[in-house]
């Protein structure tokens, strides 16, 4: 038998991001803008994790992140992993924090909210992190994580 | 004050509640001033509230302005398929101030990003109505001396009564004791009642008040609907433990006096009407006045 591979490549330099729940890597790719970039990006989902059962991956070749962008991710992906990677080696290590203000991610759960009505960018204040519930900055309605919708 | 949008009370601080309150007595003591000379003031309802907005054009023209405006969608442009901020900010272009009521719930917050002029939220949807909160608590202090420290009792819908979630919020800046009086159905919801823990004020809900009523400084009836019951037997069953009736005043403080927020049905019985505690009519006079005085601090002219 031959060495077990890696499951997904290894970069030179760059960024990892790990433990993103297995359901949530579309959303992830979308809240980063991933689609609309011309870097070399792997990723992987249904990756067995012994935390969290199955995982997604991405790693983006010649990407950093500030940390108010990376940390919109945390709304879909709050254990995500950070890993910066220079030179093949992992030089940095973080993790996503929920910020206390939202923009232009998350719909706003009330249906008679202005947001759901006129193509207005949605904004929320942080009310709960640690089971997130966001506060429209329009009809100061709260819309909880079960149910959040993600654009 | 000057140019301030009044969106939510919660923009208000004390001082700034305090300023219109102060205003709105001077305005009481004499309401004809030709304060609003060669102003125009729109008045947008894109549904009806025919007591809000006769409020707010008596106030206008007491002081001697001019109001440009509709009195429902159906007859404005919003029935071509207009945006609000299409509407806004045409209107804004014809008009020193804007006074809005919309159906569509944080309109009012998104007009005041878009429009050049001041928006005054004359309520939108179940979410505020800031104009209401303050001349409810013109008629409070008025009423009692003081705001401070008073015991209020919230009667009937309050699940649904944006009326009652406002005036509950400012409140909280006075020490105050809440007891909430409601069917199981429309109980308060908790976010106002986590809102109240934060603040460590003290409240209590109850489904009956006839026990208790002998506490109250103020008793804010609310209507209950028909519609808002899930099971028509309920609100049967218990629409007759929400109506004040003129023999339960007798257990009552000297100074305790009954707002409404107005439309009443019949959850204040008529016989109370002329009780020197019932306040509803002259509260709702006391909403000219307050509208006055907002119209003229954010105008810059108080």
């Amino acid at each position: 038998m031959t060495e077990k591979k890696l499951q997904v490549s290894a970069i030179q330099n760059g960024t990892v991001i790990d433990h993103i729940p297995a359901d949530k890597l579309f959303n992830v790719i979308n809240i980063l803008g991933l689609n609309k970039i011309k870097n070399q990006i792997t990723f992987g989902t249904n990756l067995e994790s012994k935390k969290m059962g199955l995982k997604a991956i991405i790693k983006l070749s010649d990407v950093f992140f500030a940390d108010n962008e990376i940390n919109k991710i945390a709304l879909v992906a709050p254990e995500a992993k950070l890993n910066i990677v220079k030179d093949y080696q992992v030089v940095e290590k973080k993790i996503v924090e929920v910020p206390d203000n939202i923009t232009g991610i998350a719909k706003c759960g009330n249906p008679k909210c202005i947001t759901n009505h006129e193509g207005i960018i949605t904004k929320f204040q942080v009310v709960n992190k640690k089971k997130v519930a966001l506060r429209c900055h329009y009809c100061e309605k709260i819309t909880d994580s079960e149910h959040m919708e993600i654009f | 004050m000057k140019n301030k949008n009044l969106v939510s009370i919660t923009d208000f601080s004390k001082d700034e509640v305090f300023k219109i309150l102060d205003l709105a007595e001077e305005f009481e003591k004499n309401p004809n001033q030709n304060l609003l000379q060669g102003k125009v003031i729109a008045t947008l309802f894109f549904e009806p509230s025919t007591r809000t907005r006769l409020s707010f054009e008596s106030a206008i023209s007491r002081l001697g302005g001019k109001y440009i405006g509709f009195t429902d969608a159906g007859s404005s442009s919003v029935k071509k398929g207009e945006s609000l901020k299409d509407t806004i900010m045409t209107v804004a272009n014809y008009s020193d101030m804007i006074i809005m009521r919309n159906p569509i719930e944080g309109s009012a917050r998104w007009a005041s990003e878009v429009s050049k002029v001041p928006i005054v939220n004359a309520g939108d949807g179940a979410n505020q109505h800031p104009t209401q909160t303050l001349l409810d608590l013109y008629s409070i202090r008025k009423t009692q001396g003081t705001l401070d420290n008073l015991n209020v009792f919230f009667v009937g819908d309050l699940k649904y009564g944006r009326t009652v979630h406002s005036l509950l919020q400012a409140m909280s800046m006075f020490n105050t004791t809440y007891n909430f009086i409601s069917p199981e159905e429309l109980r308060i919801p908790d976010e106002y009642k986590m809102f109240l823990d934060k603040k460590g004020l003290k409240y209590y809900e109850h489904l009956d008040f006839s026990d208790i009523i002998s506490h109250a400084d103020i008793i804010y009836m609310t209507r209950i609907q028909r519609e808002r019951f899930s099971d028509p037997m309920e609100y049967e069953k218990t629409k007759n433990s929400y109506v004040l009736k003129k023999n339960m005043l007798e257990k009552t403080k000297l100074n305790m006096k009954v707002l409404h927020p107005l439309p009443r049905v019949n959850e204040i019985s008529t016989d109370v009407d002329t009780d020197e505690k019932a306040y509803y009519f002259t509260q709702a006079l006391n909403g000219v006045y307050t509208r006055q005085a907002i119209i003229t601090s954010i105008l810059g002219l108080k």
